[in-house]
């Protein structure tokens, strides 16, 4: 088979994994070397589907001696399979990455033969890609579960990111989708890749030209909408990630039907990309805007609010926080007004240390007001002819194709609607 | 004494030239109410006033900027420089006004006009650099890489620096359609040099099949189901496709 064939299906096989990110470490070019990377990573494509194409994501071989039900690579599934030559696909990286295509490698694999025989596989097609061809480019790698300690660590020390996907957001889901991984086989690893990681910055303190474990840290992802978890689950489970194993993003994969099973959605559901979305903006409000997983949802509201974002949705619910003051309130109290992002509240702090900021400063600065004008007061005045009950705040907060979705659930009653529209309201803003 | 301000000011085009200007403005107290590089059109009935590079005053002019103001603020000027914002250099000379007369805080008045054209335009200067680290595609003849891009703004001299430490060893060119200049980088020497016109000799067999293997992956990595036009044009606008190798026709060879 030759090596276009061999990509098209190692590349098709591997499109599911979302992480694409380069990001997460510097690190300088050097004389007789190829490849530099940039803390906050480069995207160099966007495919159809809109997503970004950073890295060349393909699995090693998708000849897997498992049978996960969710998973097109499945032993049972009648696909075409391919496994790469390690030699083969470092030249074919080093190609594109000459070409400026890709930022680096995402290299993951099934399970060929064993789990130490396929890490083994990986570890050669690594180390000829840093050692023969000197890259200092980015390499994410998947950790294979069930591998010798001793390989795991050696890929670590090959690779800039290392990811284990949870797969599942519990352990009953995994149980009934997945009958030859368990969450302790997963974690397990995890645990173990940061205590690597762990180790390895005491041994730099010790040895300055100590071989860098996983240097952009490790990530993980699950899928959404296969299994009946809510958000609210699903963002504790991230948060305590986050806390607990040091994970540096937590992605989620909208559950796209590609096998049949009786355990599974069936074939024709729509991928839950809304919701994937809103995941994704509640995870970062975890991570640069200080939220805790409490404040966004509970137990009596443990879904997101498809019609407006979780930040929208927090300030709604808390409205007698609000409105805050421009030009005193701290940076923290900045971030959390919908509409304000880091970029925004950074420039708000420098600027007012030098002057007093009104409505249209903000606008000559950069700082977008459309939703951020109903939660703020610029010396003390709100923006003039702007509604100040969360209820009104809303109908102006919904994008065109919120209020569209609003009105049509509207039009099928699945909200009771009293004349002033106040039950849709509380549905909305959670308060039901 | 009070500024003349019914003058225009004609100048080479450079970043030394344009210190110049902002040596005359101060030392012959005049406030131009344009400044006109030579290859604009002049939309003036005077005739500007034609003003001399001389390196030596531009060198005082820069130590001055960071002496008085900060080196955060000439760089600021230097990446508005490079931008395509119509009337730049009149906001870096009002820029530099305001920041001789303040200092260095001068960079933190985001609310005055002069500091916000100043900065918008180098935020985005800097975002299109940004992207062309990622969008710039280079091919291979005979073991040399070129590329060729069409930016809006003068970003070359940014972007060369990344790509030059990125590849240490190789040879490469880089070509901007847009402004008519080249960065080569050849047996470790650099230059950026102005090229009129630039053509490129066909690919060869292999350069050919790794753009296949490229378009190949390209189309598989999306996920149908998923497919977002809008999305995608959000983030990587139609004006990048042209240079772009996943969008331009190759014929199979495999």
């Amino acid at each position: 088979m030759g090596v276009l064939d061999k990509l098209t299906i190692l590349s098709d096989a591997a499109k599911y994994d979302v992480a694409c990110t380069s990001s997460g470490v510097e690190r300088k070019g050097e004389a007789g070397s190829l490849g530099n990377t940039l803390k906050g990573g480069i995207c160099h494509s966007f495919s159809a589907d809109g997503r970004c194409i950073a890295l060349l994501k393909v699995l090693l071989s998708n000849a897997c001696v498992y049978d996960c039900n969710y998973c097109v690579n499945r032993r049972s599934n009648d696909v075409k399979r391919a496994t790469f030559i390690p030699t083969e696909l470092a030249e074919l990286m080093i190609g594109f990455y000459r070409r400026n295509y890709i930022e680096g490698l995402f290299l993951s694999s099934a399970v060929v033969k064993n789990p130490d025989y396929t890490c083994e596989q990986m570890i050669e097609t690594l180390s000829l890609i840093r050692n023969h061809y000197r890259f200092r480019g980015y390499i994410h790698v998947k950790a294979i579960p069930g591998a010798d300690d001793r390989l795991l660590t050696a890929l670590g020390l090959l690779a800039d990111r290392m990811s284990i996907n949870l797969e599942l957001p519990s352990h009953d889901s995994l149980k009934l989708l997945a009958p030859d991984k368990s969450r302790e086989s997963i974690l397990q690893p995890m645990g173990k890749i940061k205590l690597g990681i762990n180790e390895n910055k005491t041994d730099i303190v010790r040895y300055r030209n100590a071989p860098k474990f996983v240097p952009a840290g490790q990530s993980t992802q699950m899928i959404i909408g296969a299994t009946p978890e809510t958000d609210y689950q699903i963002i504790n489970l991230s948060a305590a990630l986050y806390k607990k194993y040091d994970l540096k993003r937590v992605f989620y994969s909208a559950y796209m039907p590609v096998v049949e099973s009786r355990n599974l959605p069936a074939l024709d559901t729509k991928p839950q990309l809304l919701r994937e979305h809103r995941l994704y903006q509640a995870d970062w409000l975890l991570r640069f805007y200080h939220f805790d997983a409490a404040e966004l949802l509970d137990e009596k509201n443990p879904n997101f609010n498809p019609l407006i974002d979780p930040k929208c949705n927090w300030a709604l619910n808390n409205y007698d926080e609000f409105p805050i003051e421009v030009n005193t309130a701290p940076y923290e109290t900045l971030l959390r007004v919908p509409g304000l992002g880091v970029k925004s509240a950074e420039k708000i702090m420098r600027a007012r240390r030098l002057t007093t900021l009104d409505f249209d400063d903000l606008k000559k600065m950069g700082v977008v007001l459309k939703r951020a004008q109903y939660f703020l007061t610029c010396k003390g005045r709100a923006m003039l002819g702007l509604p100040n009950n969360p209820e009104s705040i809303l109908w102006g907060l919904l994008s065109q194709r919120s209020a569209e979705m609003a009105r049509s659930a509207e039009q099928l009653s699945i909200f009771h609607m009293d004349s002033n529209g106040e039950e849709l309201v509380k549905c909305l803003t959670g308060q039901i | 004494m009070s500024y003349r301000t019914d003058i225009a000011y004609l100048y080479d085009g450079t970043f030394h030239g344009l210190l110049c200007c902002v040596h005359e403005s101060y030392y012959k107290k005049e406030l131009p109410f344009a400044i006109y590089n030579y290859e604009e059109e002049q939309e003036t009935l005077f005739t500007p006033k034609e003003i001399l590079t001389d390196p030596d005053v531009a060198g005082r002019v820069e130590t001055s900027i960071v002496n008085k103001i900060s080196k955060d603020a000439l760089q600021l000027v230097y990446l508005c420089f490079l931008s395509s914002m119509k009337g730049r250099e009149l906001a870096i000379l009002h820029f530099l006004r305001l920041g001789y007369k303040v200092g260095s805080p001068v960079i933190d008045m985001l609310t005055h006009d002069a500091v916000a054209k100043v900065t918008n335009a180098v935020r985005n200067v800097q975002g299109e650099a940004h992207v062309y680290k990622g969008f710039l595609r280079f091919s291979e003849f005979d073991g040399a890489l070129a590329a060729v891009f069409e930016p809006k703004n003068f970003i070359l001299p940014i972007v060369a620096p990344h790509f030059c430490d990125r590849m240490p060893d190789e040879h490469f060119l880089i070509y901007d359609k847009t402004h008519k200049h080249a960065f080569i980088q050849q047996n470790g020497e650099k230059s950026l040099i102005p090229i009129d016109n630039l053509e490129l000799p066909e690919a060869c067999t292999e350069e050919k099949m790794y753009r296949e293997l490229w378009k190949r992956f390209y189309d598989t990595i999306a996920i149908e189901g998923r497919k977002n036009p809008k999305l995608r044009m959000g983030n990587l606008p139609k004006r990048f496709w042209s240079h772009l190798t996943e969008f331009t026709e190759t014929k199979t060879t495999m």
